[in-house]
């Protein structure tokens, strides 16, 4: 009978244990990570872009990185999306004859597809080295080639596919944009927004780049008023332009609790290759559940103890066989 | 220990050069050829992996599955020492040989997966080791437990080499390993199951949960005794031995026990999400997810009878159905359901079958050398000791 009572002690405790780690409330529930006050982004106007994609062939410049193509004739650059070593690319959207520009019926648009630097980053929170990092003042989320293990964990994570991997090499690295952060300390700023002919694609701190896009969408659409090229609050580079017919939607205020590159269109976001997203965080939600069930090991050493105690009595030290 | 008088595990003998030690040299020999090929050429040189699909057989088959088939030795410990049933104890050692075995190959599997695999000494070092990644609990739980299972296993090799005295100390303090060795899976096979949640909306509502890392870890235990199961009968088969089955009928209950609390907790978890609806559409997911269905509840109905339960081929039916099922949960849940954009497709290649092939031919191979050379399965009775 004894067997029988230890078992059903041993049941017990082991059910308590793994029960509690399973419906114990999240102690330790975490927020969405809020966006740091010195926060750099870019604000990305959809009804601004011409598709010149002179911003994808500075991104290449500044970061190194080599052409990609797509086309037989191998003339020219001609990445069909991000890879490992494109980081920015102009994608054009288009519905039936293609007639009027950033029209959802008929009608064709651009839109930039890069890092959106999230204020709490997917893959930040999945990297088990520390080689993708977001930086405290400026937000920017680098990366850290000589950190990383090339585990592509942020590759799985990043709801917006941007960290992406050579596969083509015996040495791959994951290569996505880092705002250019390496040029901030020669007192230069991101370069798809430096070379941008009409201020589709404009650089300042985030705070400002919200006012600045609050501006536009209460703008009467078809009206004309002033834009800012290459950076806000930077040399005057404004010209008159028409105000777009915005969809009352600043992409990046919300979507997966907020990012630093924001983004205005025309044309509804879904059809323009950005899916609906929660506004709670998958870092936020996965941080919660792993500090929850290992915050201060309170949990796993119970358990441990739990099951010292039991093995002490069942195995007898004499007992030769295990 | 209770009172149970067991035969003492002896060495089954035999020769070492068979088809099947044959058989699966060379498959051992052909996967070190592509995972050479892969550390001279790169990933895409032998894998189809993609950037729409970053991970795929070798960390969802290798690492994933392979390690939960690995819970033989997690599971039946748990059972002989944590709830003292005794009765169990000849299971201990072959569960705990496969585990070793199947862990082991998983951590080494890691290594050639990684595409910067210089570097993966970060993931336990200070300075690079981050503790909000789930994937950093998972490393650090599956080295730990390779190691403590080595050091549980170590027995069997003190006893063929006579170090008596070693021996004889270890066995004084094995009680706390024994405990790590029941701790650290369950929380990494739990974590397993919680590397998805940071994957968010791109996992199929099907399979992304917050019970995600319960799901694991309920179903890992369950193969466990599964896989215990296949291998006695295997290894009855195999060796010409007799079938044990007055221990694997009482075992194939807890494991049903342990299936139908899986089960409960899988169903619930969809119907408290409101997920369920998500199954009866007419997409691959959904079809996929039936499938994974039927092989966890099927079991249950094969099984369900105390007479059904000795009938050898219905145990081993069931076992095989079990682990089928858990190789599905985990499929979906980390491919099937998987979905970060359209254009994307995953479907592994030749030679990333071959070097999974290969990973379990090693342990098959392993497996067979030292229960023939070493003292693992229990003592037959000297009746019939089959020609070979």
């Amino acid at each position: 009978m004894s067997s029988r009572r230890n078992f059903l002690k041993g049941a017990l405790a082991g059910g308590a244990a793994v029960a509690t780690a399973a419906v114990s409330q999240p102690v330790c529930a975490r927020d969405n990570l809020p966006q740091p006050e010195g926060a750099l982004g870019l604000l990305f106007d959809a009804t601004l872009c011409v598709g010149c994609k002179a911003c994808v062939a500075a991104c290449k410049e500044v970061n190194g990185n080599p052409v990609e193509f797509s086309t037989p004739e191998q003339l020219w650059d001609t990445p069909l999306d991000t890879t490992a070593k494109t980081f920015n690319v102009i994608k054009m959207f288009r519905n039936g004859t293609m007639q009027t520009k950033d029209d959802p019926d008929n009608g064709y648009a651009f839109m930039k597809t890069s890092c959106l630097h999230c204020n709490d980053p997917s893959c930040v929170s999945a990297c088990p080295v520390s080689a993708m990092t977001k930086d405290p003042v400026t937000g920017i989320v680098g990366y850290n080639a000589d950190a990383c293990i090339g585990c592509r964990y942020c590759v799985a994570a990043c709801p917006f596919g941007i960290p992406k991997y050579d596969y083509s090499s015996a040495t791959g690295k994951i290569g996505k944009c880092e705002l250019c952060r390496h040029r901030l300390p020669e007192g230069k700023y991101a370069a798809c927004a430096e070379v941008c002919p009409t201020g589709a694609t404009l650089y300042g701190k985030v705070a400002d780049l919200k006012v600045e896009a609050a501006r536009r969408l209460a703008l009467k659409p078809g009206s004309k008023t002033v834009f800012q090229r290459g950076q806000l609050g930077g040399k005057d580079q404004s010209y008159e332009n028409v105000v777009g017919h915005y969809v009352q939607h600043l992409y990046g205020e919300k979507e997966v609790g907020g990012t630093q590159v924001i983004k205005l269109s025309a044309v509804p976001f879904e059809k323009v290759g950005h899916k609906p997203l929660p506004e709670r965080s998958a870092s936020s939600k996965s941080e919660t559940l792993q500090h929850t069930l290992y915050g201060g090991l309170v949990m796993p050493l119970a358990v441990l103890g739990a099951m010292t105690y039991f093995a002490k009595r069942n195995v007898k030290p004499d007992d030769d066989e295990l | 220990m209770s009172a149970h008088q067991h035969a003492a595990p002896a060495p089954v003998g035999g020769k070492l050069l068979t088809p099947v030690t044959l058989s699966a040299a060379t498959l051992i020999v052909v996967a070190l050829a592509i995972i050479l090929i892969r550390f001279v050429f790169g990933l895409g040189a032998v894998t189809n992996l993609n950037d729409g699909y970053p991970w795929g057989l070798w960390v969802v088959g290798d690492v994933v599955i392979g390690s939960a088939f690995a819970c033989g030795g997690f599971s039946v410990a748990m059972l002989v020492y944590i709830f003292n049933r005794g009765e169990y104890h000849p299971l201990v050692r072959p569960a705990l040989l496969a585990s070793l075995f199947g862990y082991t190959l998983a951590g080494v599997g890691v290594i050639f997966d990684l595409g910067r695999w210089w570097n993966f000494w970060h993931i336990l070092t200070p300075g690079y080791a981050s503790a909000n990644s789930v994937m950093f609990e998972v490393a650090l739980c599956i080295s730990l437990y390779i190691v403590v299972m080595w050091i549980e296993f170590s027995p069997t090799f003190m006893e063929k080499w006579g170090m008596d005295a070693k021996r004889k100390k270890l066995n004084k303090v094995m009680f706390f390993f024994i405990a790590l060795g029941t701790v650290l899976p369950m929380m990494h096979q739990s974590s397993l199951g919680s590397l998805l949640v940071v994957m968010g909306t791109q996992v199929h509502p099907l399979w992304q949960s917050m019970a995600l890392p319960l799901i694991y870890l309920l179903s890992a235990i369950t193969i466990g005794y599964a896989v215990i199961l296949f291998e006695s009968c295997m290894a009855a088969a195999g060796f010409r031995r007799q079938m044990e089955t007055h221990i694997l009928t009482p075992l194939s209950k807890v494991m049903l026990g342990m299936l139908a609390v899986f089960l409960a907790v899988r169903v619930g978890d969809l119907v408290v999400r409101g997920a369920l609806p998500r199954a009866f559409e007419g997409t691959l997911q959904a079809f996929m997810f039936w499938l994974e269905m039927i092989c966890f509840i099927l079991p249950l109905i094969l099984l369900g009878g105390e007479k059904s339960r000795r009938n050898p081929a219905r145990l081993f039916v069931g076992a095989v159905l079990l682990m089928l099922g858990g190789v599905l949960l985990r499929i979906n849940s980390y491919l099937v359901g998987y979905e970060t954009g359209d254009g994307w497709h995953y479907f592994p290649s030749v030679p990333e079958m071959l070097v999974t092939f290969g990973m379990f031919a090693i342990e098959v191979f392993g497996y067979i050398v030292i229960t023939r050379r070493f003292p693992v399965l229990a003592a037959e009775p000297a009746v019939e000791k089959a020609a070979h």
